[in-house]
Order: C-alpha cells, then structure tokens, then sequence
C-alpha cells in the first residue's frame, strides 16, 4: 500500500487544535495551539484517526497526500536544503 | 539615506568595468564596450543557451544561490504555446544592509536590462518585470531611463515594465513578490506550485535577482569558460558585496567569489576595534574577526562556521557593541516584518524576540530563558510557508553561539558592551502602514 503522509497548509491553519485533540499520535500543539506534525508516513493502524482528523479541520488546512513533507526544493534553497533568502 | 554611495573592487572587476564606477553609463557607451547582447547570442538556440549558463556555474546572488541554469532549464521546460513564461528581475534589495541591486542599476542599467532580454530569449518568454527598490531614486530614474533609451534605439524585443517594490521585508520572497506584481498584497503564498512552474497568472515565471541577470548577460557574450577564470570552482565569478558597519569606506564593491573575507574588509577601512562580521544580511550569521582571518567568502568555506555569503552583505562591528543587544533590535524588527499570515510566524518569532530581549540585558536574563529559546528555535523551524521564520532563527542560533559568552555573562549580571545599533531598522511595515 502506498504511504500517506500528512500536511498543515500554515496559512489557512488557525490552530483551532482539533488535529492534534483527533490524533495524538501524529500531532502535538506548539506553545501558541499550531500543529507540529510528524513528517514520516502514517501507520496503517491510525490510518482511520488520521482520515477522520484530517475531515474534521475547521479551515481545510490538513491534509493526507501521498507526497512526502519536505523542504521545499524552492529556486530559493540550495541542494542541501539551507535557508537564505535574497530580496 | 541610502548606504549605497561608492563603488570598489577587488581584483579586476567585471559588472563594474568600464569608465567610471559611480556614474550611470549610457547606451551608446555600453554598446561600445559590450556590443548588443542578443547580436553575441545571435542564431544560439534557447537550448543551447540554457546549457552555456549551465556549463558557466552560475549561481543566483540573491542569497540562497540555486544554480541559474536549472532555473532557465526548469522554466523553459514548463512553458509552451499557449503558455508562455514570464520574466521577473528581482531588484526589490529589501535587506536593510544590503545595497548592491540599487547600485547596480543606478551605474550599470543596460547590463541588467540585457540579462533580461538574454533571459527572455532562453525561456521563451515575451513579458518581463523589475522590481525595484524604492529606497534609491536614482536607481530607479537610471533604469527608466535606460528602458526608455532601449526602446527608442529598438533593442527591447521583450518590454520590460518596471514595478516599484512593496516596502516590507518579506515583498522581496518569489512568491509575495509575483502576488504584489499581480496587483495583491506582497505577502508569500504556499509553495508548491513553484513560480517556475506556475507563478504570475498561472505562467511559468522566471524570478532572478537582478545581479544574477547582469551576470547572464556576460556569459551570454564571453562564454562559461570566461565566467570560470575567476572565483572557485564551485561558485565561479565575481559577486557584488555591500560593506558597511565601522568601516572608513562602506560601499558596494565587486570581488572575486573566493577571496579573503578580511582582505574585503581591509579594502573597505575596517577598524582595529571590529569583533564580529555579520554576513549574509539578517539572515545571515556572526562570524568572529579571527574566522574572518581565515574565511573566503565562499558557501564552501564560510559553511564551516556556519555562514554563507548569502546577497553579500558583510557588516563589521566593534567590541564596544553588544552582540546579543545588537541581534535582539533586529530580531524584533524581523518579528514585526512577519507578513502576518501564519501562526508558528507570527507567535514564534514575537515570543523569540522578547525572549532573546530578555537574555540581552542583565536585568532581565533569566536560566530558563535559554533553553526556552532554544526549543522554540528547533519547533518553529520549517513551519511557515515562506523561509522567514527559518532566517529569524539561523540568525538567533548565529547570535547564540558566537555571542554564547555574553549571555553567560548576563544571566550572571554582568555586561560587557552596549546598544550602538550598527544594524540599520527601516520603519516596520506596521508603522509604514
């Protein structure tokens, strides 16, 4: 089976928190109530949790993909992934 | 006040060659000397001329330094008959410290407005933008001249329109730069989709630092092997550095990548009394005045210390100052530029700033407060949609770790410098507004 993994679009997030109230074991709240999501792939035995998480969100901000959570490779970040910015 | 009053170089000097460093020269003198870009180009295919940038190294000097012939390569891959790409020079230059791009433009114009045309040509693309920074009238008045000569002498095949940049930090990103062009807010958008897939109106867009495209458009003329005599293997060519702080010379100065971080600085005058370097920008790092002894401004050897040459700033402070006071005005100035959109941003970084505040000063630096600071750092990283919040932190870490003595030293009471704010602070978006 294919491995999902989840993502927080961090604009639309509102940090209403029912992600990490649904699922614990995949999100913990940082000090201000916004999501810090495990990036490896979801185990099939919270698959269900997750789904339902994920259909629960308020403002549409998470998501189950099938794409990994990674820095972006943005023409803005470097192979090894450092951050800069130009401007 | 603009930092930008005089130009230097190092070595012999490419993007600053010809008569006069510190005046804006003209078409007809640049046609002269360089002859028409496009006519150099002439039958080149754009493939080809996408492998010439490719085979030269170039690297983008707008700080992250992604390779530029990937760029053109993952652009023009994208467009198509109906979809067209789109090029964007990006000379908004919001770094406070940073003054290369408006210098750039105020004496060398025609050389970016080549790199353009050059780019324009590669990609395939017929519309073209520059942002640029409002903070210089001058440049902004050479380039609208320039265009204006172009268009008369008709060698402007692709129009290029000029869009005065968003005063706020974060306007100078990719994406909060296409937003603001568009007629939006200059406020970054999620990525994926990358601009190079689909930026301005769905198009895939070509967003380069304008030094980058001044760059181009030599190599476009003189071929990779040319670009390749000068600088590392790795990170060939020249690059523009603005240098400021206790110095007697500041100003931009063109510099073979690769050279002595302290022979730059003894060109600019630095002063006996110089501590610490910041370079980079402000999302850049401290670098002690013995590293710089030994550092080249490279990626390669400013990373062992954890830097990186980042838009070239190079910023030089002395022992009077206080690093960590130093670090916090700016980081709180970064808070404050937050474009508001995303949570771990907006709250993280106010709660860092008031919490290396905090550790800055002896009255009010507590144990707790660094190990706090330190878990934020790690959980705040990677989680806004733009690398804001990524560059506030490496900057607090830089802070950290270099000036780690001081805060030693206030949480014990004691100080040993004092604020002289060597960082410039424009007036924040929130107060702009």
């Amino acid at each position: 089976m294919k491995s999902l993994y989840l993502h927080v679009n961090p604009i639309t997030c509102a940090g209403h928190g029912l992600c990490a109230e649904l699922l614990p074991e995949a999100v913990r709240l940082d000090d201000w109530g916004y999501p810090m999501v495990d990036p490896s792939p979801v185990s099939p035995r919270i698959l269900g949790h997750a789904r339902r998480a994920v259909a629960a969100c308020p403002t549409l901000a998470f998501a189950l993909r099938a794409t990994p959570v990674r820095r972006l490779i943005s023409p803005r970040v470097d192979e090894a992934g450092e951050n800069d910015k130009s401007h | 006040m603009d930092l930008a009053v005089r130009g230097g170089v190092l070595g012999s000097p490419r993007l600053l060659a010809g008569p006069g460093r510190d005046i804006t020269e003209s078409l007809a003198p640049h046609l002269d000397r360089l002859g028409d870009p496009l006519g150099a180009v002439g039958t080149t295919s754009p493939r080809e001329l996408i492998q010439r940038i490719r085979a030269s190294g170039l690297r983008g000097r707008g700080g992250g330094g992604f390779p530029v012939g990937e760029k053109l390569a993952a652009v023009a891959a994208g467009a198509g008959v109906g979809n067209r790409a789109i090029v964007v020079a990006n000379a908004s230059e919001s770094e406070p410290a940073s003054a290369k791009d408006r210098f750039l433009l105020s004496v060398r114009p025609h050389l970016v407005i080549d790199g353009i045309e050059v780019a324009a040509r590669a990609v395939g693309a017929r519309q073209a933008y520059i942002c640029v920074s409002q903070r210089s009238e001058q440049a902004v008045f050479a380039l609208r001249q320039a265009l204006l000569e172009r268009r008369e002498a008709r060698l402007l095949p692709v129009p290029v329109e000029v869009v005065l940049a968003a005063p706020t930090f974060v306007g100078g990103d990719e994406t909060a730069l296409l937003s603001w062009i568009a007629g939006g807010a200059p406020s970054p958008t999620v990525v994926p989709p990358l601009p190079a897939h689909k930026g301005l109106t769905g198009h895939p867009t070509l967003v380069q630092n304008a030094e980058s495209l001044a760059h181009l458009a030599l190599i476009a003329r003189f071929g990779p092997d040319w670009f390749r005599r000068v600088g590392t293997e790795e990170e060939p060519g020249t690059m523009l550095v603005t240098v400021s702080g206790c110095v007697t010379s500041a100003g931009v100065y063109e510099t073979p990548i690769g050279a002595n971080l302290e022979d730059i600085l003894e060109a600019s005058g630095w002063s006996v009394e110089t501590e610490v370097i910041l370079v980079g920008g402000y999302f850049g790092s401290w670098v002690s005045r013995q590293d710089a002894g030994v550092k080249a401004l490279s990626r390669a050897s400013l990373a062992s210390c954890g830097a990186s040459p980042g838009a070239g700033v190079i910023l030089a402070m002395p022992k009077t100052a206080c690093g960590v006071k130093e670090t916090a005005e700016v980081v709180d100035w970064l808070a404050a530029e937050s474009s508001g959109q995303c949570g771990p941003c907006v709250h993280g970084l106010s709660a860092v700033a008031a919490c290396l505040t905090r550790l800055a000063s002896p009255a009010s630096a507590r144990r707790a407060d660094l190990g706090r600071l330190l878990r934020w750092c790690t959980e705040i990283e990677g989680r806004g949609a733009c690398r804001h919040p990524d560059g506030v932190i490496k900057l607090v870490r830089s802070c950290l770790q270099v000036f780690g003595p001081e805060v030693e030293a206030h949480r014990s009471g004691r100080c040993f410098g004092s604020y002289e704010g060597w960082l410039p602070l424009p007036a924040t978006t929130q107060q702009v507004r």
